[in-house]
């Protein structure tokens, strides 16, 4: 049952993207392990569900320890999302980002720490909080933590 | 039906998207070198500030009005424009990525409200990405064109057009009436495809808007200007003649042109800077899988100097065309030798790349001398990897310059912003 079957035409100067797991080409035993092929998990794709509106966002500060966001934590933010009760939002608050929690009821809106110290944001007339995005995953590195400071 | 999606001062607005405090505030981009400006905010565009205008010319407005100038952040810039491209693909079932910030959509076939389809695509580009954009559609793609005009004139200029047709305007909409009516508040220079010297040549004639334009016969605008103008006239009509190039073909020319920071007396420093730019446009060059068959290389003077100004270029033919980095290094060192003349003070050169056939369809110089052709080839990939993965400027070919040390000719970027969604070390920074 050894195969080979023309997966793609070299051309001098061309480029051919050959499968990686197609298991076109075979010569010798063919693998037993085959038929079982799957994709490995990749990190990306279980924190990123729109990638085009997924940004990185670091955090900066202690406001929001109690919810298990610390100071360097690098943040996963989407813009697709609407915002909704009780997110983790990136907030633009006097033209700076901030990062806090979002209370939204009955048509109000305040933005809080997670640590009760510090005081809830609330939009005084005129002002304008615009939510940024919401965070959906928060990384902490313990080694290797490259552009963490 | 075609759509066109175009986003609204793409370069100024990248930038706010990730530097909220520049919103409503008029914000220019400047390009190669801090020179010129080469995109503005909504703001600074109010405030009277000329495309294209030298920096110097208009600076004095950052005291004055709080004009704010930035370097062009091209990582920013092209990650966007992949983010947008990846949005707009969406909206049809094909797309041509027309500039880094329109696209054209094929929306033939689509069933739905396609006016409420432009309205969810923008809405999400704006969502998604922070950025506004303007909608057009029409039966063909240079009437897709004027309707997305329409739809951002008609919010920037309120009175010109229909204030419903600000944000998405759709000419499959309008009565026969009412597109006249939008056709002849257009000046005909707006068309796509007229350009400025068809333009004056039509007022004269007394064809002074869009509308008056596709009232020509197409035969007699063929006779007298072209195969060109008659396919725009003809587009006017709604006859589609032009269609979607989903895959932009390779490139015909390949260039690697620069202002330099600061002035470039004396022939060994214009050599570097022309092997540097000669190298480059060869990475370009091998990534399209192309080989060029001439050289162009250019120096000149700034126009903004007092005399003597200087401006030459020359075409170096090649023996047999060629992707390898070593001839056309050569070949453009040999150009700037023969252009070259002392006590001039350079201040842009370029290399075009020219005569460009695919590489698997060049014909060989008979050349016994030359062997192993195959090995040039692996050692450029090489080169072209280990750049790719270490760092621009990681292997130089002799003679194409040192881009890791700052030289005299490197462009000046002092404007620069960080690249917020290219590099970890630079992303934005929220309070908590």
């Amino acid at each position: 049952m050894h195969s080979i079957d023309v997966v793609g035409v070299l051309e001098p100067g061309g480029r051919v993207v050959l499968p990686v797991a197609g298991g076109s080409v075979r010569g010798g035993f063919p693998s037993p392990a085959e038929e079982f092929l799957v994709e490995r998990l990749d990190l990306t794709s279980i924190l990123v569900s729109h990638p085009q509106a997924t940004f990185f966002v670091r955090l900066r500060g202690e406001s929001m320890a109690p919810a298990g966001l610390f100071d360097g934590d690098l943040l996963v933010v989407d813009r697709a999302l609407k915002p909704v009760h009780q997110d983790v939002v990136i907030a633009v608050v006097d033209g700076d980002f901030t990062c806090k929690s979002l209370w939204l009821k009955g048509g109000r809106m305040k933005l809080q720490a997670a640590n009760p110290t510090f005081p809830d944001i609330v939009p005084v007339e005129e002002q304008v909080v615009e939510i940024w995005g919401v965070v959906t995953a928060s990384i902490k590195q313990f080694r290797g933590r490259s552009g963490a400071r | 039906m075609f759509g066109l999606v175009d986003l609204s001062n793409f370069y100024a607005s990248c930038e706010q998207t990730f530097r909220p405090s520049l919103r409503g505030k008029p914000v220019v981009v400047l390009g190669s070198n801090d020179g010129c400006v080469i995109a503005r905010s909504q703001e600074a565009k109010a405030l009277g500030v000329p495309m294209g205008a030298p920096w110097f010319k208009v600076s004095h407005l950052a005291q004055s009005a709080g004009l704010v100038a930035l370097s062009a952040n091209f990582p920013l810039i092209g990650d966007m424009s992949a983010r947008f491209m990846s949005l707009a693909a969406g909206f049809g079932h094909q797309l041509e990525a027309y500039s880094v910030d329109e696209a054209f959509a094929d929306l033939s076939g689509i069933p739905g409200d396609l006016t409420l389809r432009g309205f969810k695509i923008r809405a999400r580009i704006r969502q998604w990405l922070g950025l506004e954009c303007g909608v057009g559609l029409g039966g063909t793609k240079t009437l897709a064109k004027l309707a997305n005009l329409v739809s951002k004139d008609a919010e920037r200029k309120p009175g010109r057009y229909p204030a419903h047709l600000a944000g998405v305007c759709n000419f499959g909409d309008l009565s026969q009436a009412q597109l006249e009516a939008v056709m002849r508040a257009t000046a005909v220079g707006d068309v796509w495809g007229v350009g400025r010297r068809y333009g004056a040549q039509l007022l004269e004639l007394g064809v002074v808007s869009a509308w008056d334009l596709a009232q020509l016969p197409p035969s007699l605008v063929r006779k007298r200007w072209g195969l060109v103008l008659e396919r725009t006239v003809l587009e006017l009509q709604g006859v589609s003649c032009i269609d979607l190039e989903a895959v932009p073909g390779p490139k015909k020319q390949v260039g690697v042109s620069r202002s330099f920071g600061k002035g470039l007396e004396g022939l060994d420093g214009l050599l570097e800077a022309v092997g540097e730019f000669a190298a480059r446009a060869a990475v370009k060059l091998r990534k399209q899988g192309s080989v060029a068959g001439q050289v162009f290389v250019f120096a000149q003077t700034s126009p903004f100097r007092p005399p003597p100004h200087f401006s030459r270029g020359l075409c170096v033919p090649l023996a047999s065309a060629s992707a390898d980095t070593r001839v056309l290094v050569a070949a453009a060192h040999a150009g700037v030798r023969a252009i070259f003349q002392s006590g001039v003070e350079f201040n842009k050169a370029g290399v075009f790349l020219l005569d460009l056939c695919p590489a698997n369809r060049r014909q060989e110089a008979f050349d016994f001398g030359e062997m192993g052709s195959e090995i040039d080839e692996q050692l450029m990939a090489t080169v072209d990897h280990l750049n790719q993965r270490f760092g621009r400027g990681t292997v130089l070919v002799g003679g194409a310059g040192n881009t890791r040390r700052k030289t005299d000719w490197s462009p000046k970027q002092s404007r620069l912003t960080p690249q917020y969604t290219t590099r970890l070390s630079d992303i934005p920074v929220a309070k908590a």
